[in-house]
């Protein structure tokens, strides 16, 4: 896009992260501080993908360069794929074992 | 920095997906959270369209916004989880101060580095579906495969998980 600079994006990247890490410290659902770690993958994402766009994808750099960034963003999804569903049904298995699921007070190995 | 239609559009975009990003921390119910995480990843992907990254916002909102947020929303479905109480503790406090002085330092270290200036013309059309296959068929041949064993094992440990044990 011509004229956003990617000052821009990437302001808008470390804010996305950083209102997820505030999400995992204060949240107690479970669930809620999942998305809040798919919230970070994703600031990741967007940070990987300007500077492919604003660094890497102009005169100067070769493609094998350019298509580093979008690879990453590729196994980055796929990764948060297999970890989504994995997390989900551990969450699953625990709300079985317990009726409330307050990760604060959780304390299934008995340390 | 001139205000330009493409900053115009950038703002739109952008104003909305953060607000979004808040309102999945500071909903209290799982499901508002869920739902403005869906919004979230929508927008993203058209902020991808905007960095000409098209076939990575087509999966954006395939994988993400459809895949792993029906997931979510099934699971929250499911388990209906009673609304935990958020407690006044100390923990939010300093969970939002964490973050403030987080944001600063992230910001103060890496933003002033980067300049005003505007993207230069686009080389490589990294972001079409040809590139990227190209790329997963040829140098990064070796991480594709170890991620289709991972998602394999991911299936395979999901399916028993969530199993129900019969004593």
């Amino acid at each position: 896009m011509n004229g956003v600079p990617l000052v821009a994006y990437l302001g808008l990247s470390m804010f996305m992260f950083t209102t997820g890490v505030v999400g995992v410290v204060i949240r107690r659902n479970p669930i809620v501080i999942f998305m809040c770690i798919e919230l970070m993958l994703n600031a990741v994402n967007l940070a990987f993908l300007s500077f492919a766009r604003y660094r890497f994808a102009i005169e100067g750099h070769n493609t094998e360069q350019a298509i580093a960034g979008p690879m990453m963003v590729i196994f980055v999804m796929a990764v948060a794929a297999a970890e989504v569903a994995v997390g989900l049904g551990i969450i699953m298995a625990i709300y079985r074992l317990k009726e409330e699921v307050d990760v604060d007070e959780l304390n299934l190995i008995g340390g | 920095m001139k205000l330009t239609p493409e900053l115009i559009i950038f703002v739109m975009l952008a104003g909305p997906a953060a607000l979004a990003a808040v309102g999945v921390v500071a909903f209290g119910s799982a499901i508002r959270s869920a739902l403005c995480l869906v919004f979230n990843f929508f927008l993203l992907a058209f902020l991808y369209f905007s960095l000409s990254m098209e076939m990575l916002g087509i999966s954006q909102i395939v994988v993400y916004s459809g895949a792993i947020m029906v997931l979510f929303v099934f699971v929250i479905m499911l388990l209906n989880p009673k609304l935990i109480e958020e407690r006044k503790d100390l923990k939010r406090p300093i969970g939002l101060a964490f973050g403030v002085v987080l944001f600063g330092v992230l910001a103060s270290q890496v933003l002033p580095a980067l300049g005003l200036e505007g993207p230069k013309p686009l080389r490589h059309e990294v972001g079409t579906p040809q590139m990227i296959g190209e790329g997963l068929f040829t140098n990064y041949v070796f991480p594709f495969e170890v991620v289709s064993i991972l998602l394999l094992v991911g299936v395979v440990g999901s399916v028993f998980l969530a199993k129900r044990r019969t004593q």
